[in-house]
């Protein structure tokens, strides 16, 4: 089955941790975009208040590396990683978590969906979150309400997250595909998977940090 | 994890109520006579009804539920969701059958066999989600499986000592329930020492595939909470943890297994009486216990607020 999945089209993010900046506007956009659709708004509650919560498909997290004063400050966008074996998928008991044969996106069918939590908890990457006044499970659909969208101009037919990141950090494209962007950076920039223990094989990949030692005038020799 | 109220309610009655119609059927199937036996399989049906009512309240969509049945082929979940109307409805069948006298012999098996079938769906919900270390392993169908049967036969005691203490039965199943605790007890005590030592899969290197050995989060990437911070952590403090282990050792083994001690020495039917409701109290700590104590990897995102 793995075999036969391989030979088709399986969508995903390549994420470069070289020049992610932590804007956060991967995640502002996604939530404009998604809370805006006709799948249903992403609620906030209490968005006013002292603890305010909602519902988002993607996070910007930051983390540190090494031992002051060789640190190294990573920004490390999280979202759904649209995984080959998705753990999520076959323990929904009603069918409403699937993985689209034609291009590999796992989503939610939210009017079949119960609520139950329990693809949440079977996801090992904390990629869904159940939004609180729908009651549904939510999660990114890589914006597949934009990638077929024929009324969109073409260079719009890609994830908000994409468009909207300004370092051009989020590479999107298909894995499968051998001359895509996305495979081309994975191979030639060691692209890798998040907890490749639990052998999800998940379709985004990371590009690692690649330290540049400082050059002091390097603008006056060239 | 954090243990939600419904699921925990679930699983102990469901266990309990599973556990006594299936002693009672293994009475029948070797001939012995149960006093009051239509009362004691009414009890054991309403409290799978109040159990199934009690599972609909995790769900954010009740009304979809039926829904659920869909994927048996796939999720362990769904595999309850059908097997459990099925073990209502011989539970159902036999007590309305009891009660107007009609042969029952034939539902024996099939219910024994049915409710075996599922404890094994129920744990496996748990058991099949393989990174959740503290579940992923046969100690879970064991002690879903060895706590309903124990619990069932001290329902069945306590139930008898209210109703017809003074059946034989009663102090005959004495040793029976006795002997199910202690095992209950010591399967319990072999997941807690395995799960106080087991050694995390992933690290927070693997979950972000930076190398470097020291690694720390700055900022969760939001000021507030979010699912992921409430849906996977228990939220209560060590000290709180160390009460309801109290509660779990002392009410769900070490004071039932006492009280049954006394009521078979005395003929005291007080002591009977108790024993179960003390060891609910226990079991729901039990329950409690084992999904604050499951650790799930994701929270390896979520450990600093920025």
């Amino acid at each position: 089955m793995n075999q036969h999945s391989e030979s088709r089209k399986q969508l995903a993010l390549v994420i470069d941790l070289n020049v992610c900046v932590g804007c956060h506007a991967c995640v502002t956009s996604c939530k404009q975009w998604n809370t805006s659709g006709a799948a249903g708004p992403l609620s906030d509650q209490n968005p006013y208040g002292a603890d305010p919560t909602g519902t988002f498909f993607n996070r910007v997290q930051t983390y540190e590396a090494g031992a002051f004063p060789d640190t190294q400050t990573i920004h490390f966008p999280k979202s759904c990683l649209h995984c080959e074996d998705p753990p999520c998928v076959p323990v929904c008991p009603t069918g409403a978590s699937y993985k689209r044969e034609e291009d590999g996106i796992v989503l939610v069918d939210y009017d079949k969906c119960i609520g139950c939590k329990y693809c949440a908890w079977a996801c090992p990457y904390g990629a869904r979150e159940l939004d609180e006044s729908r009651q549904v499970m939510t999660k990114c659909t890589l914006c597949v309400d934009r990638l077929y969208d024929q009324s969109l101009p073409e260079k719009d037919r890609q994830p908000a997250c994409v468009m909207a990141c300004p370092t051009q950090a989020r590479i999107f494209g298909d894995i499968h595909d051998s001359h895509s962007e996305a495979s081309k950076a994975i191979r030639e920039r060691g692209g890798y998977a998040l907890m490749p223990e639990h052998e999800t094989r998940p379709a985004n990949h990371y590009l690692p940090r690649q330290v540049t030692p400082p050059r002091y005038n390097a603008g006056q020799e060239d | 994890m954090h243990p939600a109220f419904s699921v925990i309610s679930f699983t102990t009655l469901l266990g309990a109520a599973q556990g006594l119609l299936v002693s009672l059927a293994a009475l029948q199937l070797f001939g012995i006579s149960i006093p009051a036996l239509p009362i004691l399989l009414g009890i054991g049906t309403a409290l799978l009804i109040v159990s199934l009512g009690a599972s609909f309240l995790h769900l954010g969509h009740p009304e979809r539920a039926w829904r659920a049945a869909a994927m048996w082929r796939t999720s362990w979940l769904s595999r309850e969701v059908i097997v459990l109307p099925v073990f209502i409805s011989l539970a159902s069948a036999w007590t309305v059958l009891e009660s107007t006298g009609q042969e029952t012999r034939w539902i024996l098996m099939p219910l024994v066999l049915v409710s075996l079938v599922l404890w094994l769906c129920t744990a496996m919900i748990y058991a099949c989600l393989r990174f959740i270390q503290e579940w992923a392993h046969p100690f879970t169908l064991i002690n879903y499986l060895a706590l309903g049967v124990a619990s069932g036969l001290v329902l069945l005691i306590s139930l008898l000592a209210l109703i017809a203490n003074d059946s034989p039965l009663t102090a005959q199943l004495h040793p029976w329930a006795i002997g199910a605790t202690l095992i209950a007890l010591i399967f319990r005590h072999m997941s807690s020492v395995r799960n106080r030592n087991i050694k995390p899969k992933s690290s927070l290197q693997t979950a972000t595939g930076i190398r470097q050995p020291q690694l720390t989060q700055r900022s969760m990437g939001m000021s507030a909470g979010a699912f992921n911070t409430r849906e996977f952590f228990h939220g209560k403090t060590a000290l709180f943890l160390r009460y309801v282990k109290s509660i779990m050792w002392g009410l769900c083994f070490a004071m039932p297994l006492v009280l049954l001690l006394l009521s078979f020495a005395t003929n005291n039917s007080i002591f009977s009486v108790l024993a179960f409701p003390i060891q609910y109290i226990g079991l729901l700590a039990e329950r409690w216990l084992f999904f604050a104590q499951a650790r799930h990897p994701q929270n390896l995102y979520y450990q600093t607020v920025s």
